[in-house]
């Protein structure tokens, strides 16, 4: 893979930020855009903005045929059966918030389970939350082990024959752990449960093939594979979302329309009620070309030596602490002994260097953590392993700052 | 990093002094304000305790987690509402707010330790940051009339 081509295709990148070279190391949050995702988006707006599904015109028909074509390009990027179990979403946590509230509150009653992890995002935490309260269901967590994974012992013991739904990050935003979903899906489906896979921090780095999960929903975010905002996607599978209600009604998504009674529109429209994201799914699928065209493989691969890269760099600084585990996504998350890591966000980004700081929307896992909050750097196909030497040399002089002014 | 660096008006020296050593950190027995507050989007949070007497601000402590900005901002703040009235205090959130919006403020009050804070003004993504603590403090203030 070749960095320095890669940079290119990104205009953000190249700038200075406060006088420093930009390092932008915030990738789990969102990622940057390429010039082809960014020409697609242009192009749909000068060219052939329209509505879908309805003109007879010539540019509802382009609109069209762009939209639904980009529900093929995510059908194949995922490797779903058909595009008929492809949803286009405002982003995961609308598709997770979807699951929760029309097959969570439909299938779900006292005395049932609903099973989730310590590492959740609060966008696969609260929906469960709330449809636990409202279905009188009970919210169960599987514990982590000391370095942040799970084990397969504790699925076991934690997912039972009263469990209905296991939802579980695929890659954890804080920790970088790789849960072992394949294995999480086949207890969930022996004990007769759905599994719920959020793929916000997956998807745009390895290549997901949900038949071979058997993952039963699963949810990502266009922002963060260099698509745009406002996009994501949530898949289900056929005969699920067949039987499930609608969230939103209104236009698009119905078939006949009577004073009294409707119809739905068959899968997936009946989701996707309201003009749809259309220039979104757009840039979507341009992104998954340019992801696609440089390979999933070589992304993952690159992004490994990089925090593992990272990992060696970091873990040499004194009174450093990193959280996770050592086989981990392309993240690093961390605390300097004695500086707080909004500090440390502060100092980093004076040199230039953009970090996470914060919770993270993981508050339980803060608390797991025995933490308020952490830093956290997150890397993708454009980062190098210099701007890491960066991060490095910017976090000594942060720790000799704080060291100092103290 | 020179010594005139934006960073380094941020990190004060006095500010770092109250950060290390805040100053009324506890929290109050037979309190009459009693206000817990938190910054939701960054984990920061404090909890305000006043006993109001007379009008007066008779005494006041903090308990809290946050950045150095957060914690020595409500050390400061305690520090300069101890002893004065209601509306002093008050008067002082709303020169604070001023201030750190980087709009012209009320420079005929001594603000002591305070002025060390007017660097946060140039770092937008801190301001909430110094300003939880004030917050806190107004909102008590308000509740108990």
């Amino acid at each position: 893979m070749n960095t320095k081509e890669i940079r290119r295709l990104f205009p953000i990148l190249d700038q200075k930020v406060n006088g420093k070279p930009l390092v932008y190391l915030d990738n789990a949050a969102t990622s940057q855009k390429p010039l082809s995702v960014i020409e697609a988006l242009d192009r749909y707006y000068r060219e052939y903005n329209s509505n879908v599904h309805r003109g007879v015109h010539t540019l509802g028909t382009k609109a069209t045929d762009a939209y639904e074509g980009a529900r093929e390009k995510v059908r194949r990027f995922i490797n779903a059966k058909s595009t008929q179990e492809i949803i286009f979403t405002r982003g995961t946590t609308t598709a997770l918030n979807m699951v929760a509230t029309s097959y969570g509150r439909a299938n779900l009653q006292e005395g049932d389970e609903i099973v989730i992890t310590y590492m959740e995002h609060h966008s696969n935490l609260i929906p469960w939350q709330q449809a636990a309260k409202r279905t009188g269901a009970t919210l169960k967590y599987i514990p982590l082990q000391a370095d942040g994974t799970i084990d397969m012992k504790d699925v076991e013991a934690t997912v039972t024959e009263n469990t209905k739904i296991v939802a579980v990050a695929h890659v954890s935003n804080v920790l970088g752990t790789i849960n072992p979903i394949k294995e999480i899906a086949r207890v969930a489906h022996q004990r007769g449960a759905v599994i719920v896979v959020d793929a916000a921090q997956s998807a745009p780095h390895m290549k997901i093939d949900v038949q071979d999960l058997d993952c039963d929903f699963l949810a990502f975010s266009g922002h963060k594979m260099c698509g745009p905002t406002g996009i994501g996607v949530l898949y289900g599978k056929r005969e699920l979302l067949e039987k499930m209600e609608p969230v939103e009604f209104g236009g698009e998504m119905i078939d006949f329309v009577e004073l009294y009674e409707s119809t739905w529109k068959e899968l997936p429209w009946k989701f996707e009620g309201g003009t749809p994201i259309i220039a979104g799914a757009i840039g979507l699928g341009a992104a998954i070309d340019f992801l696609e065209e440089i390979g999933l493989d070589n992304i993952a691969a690159h992004e490994q030596e990089l925090a593992q890269y990272a990992l060696e760099r970091l873990s040499a600084i004194e009174g450093l602490t990193i959280y996770g585990p050592k086989h981990r996504g392309g993240l690093v998350t961390f605390n300097i002994e004695g500086v707080h890591p909004h500090d440390v966000a502060t100092v980093l980004d004076a040199e230039g260097i953009a970090v996470r700081a914060g919770h993270h929307c993981a508050q339980p896992l803060m608390k797991w953590l025995n933490v308020t909050a952490t830093a956290r750097a997150s890397f993708y196909l454009y980062n190098t392993k210099e701007e890491i030497d960066q991060l490095a040399d910017a976090l000594q002089k942060t720790k000799e700052y704080f060291g100092h002014v103290f | 990093m020179s010594s005139n660096s934006p960073l380094d008006m941020l990190y004060r020296q006095v500010i770092m002094d109250h950060y290390k050593n805040p100053r009324n950190r506890g929290v109050l027995e037979g309190n009459s304000v009693d206000i817990n507050m938190n910054n939701p989007t960054c984990g920061d949070r404090i909890h305000l305790t006043m006993k109001v007497e007379d009008g007066k601000i008779a005494d006041v402590k903090f308990e809290g987690e946050g950045c150095s900005i957060s914690m020595s901002s409500a050390s400061m703040m305690t520090q300069a509402i101890k002893g004065k009235t209601v509306e002093e205090a008050l008067k002082l959130a709303t020169i604070f707010s001023d201030m750190m919006q980087g709009k012209e403020y009320d420079d005929d009050i001594d603000l002591g330790d305070i002025e060390a804070l007017q660097g946060v003004s140039k770092f937008p993504a801190r301001i909430k940051c110094a300003t939880l603590a004030w917050k806190a403090m107004e909102k008590g203030l308000h509740q108990h009339h």
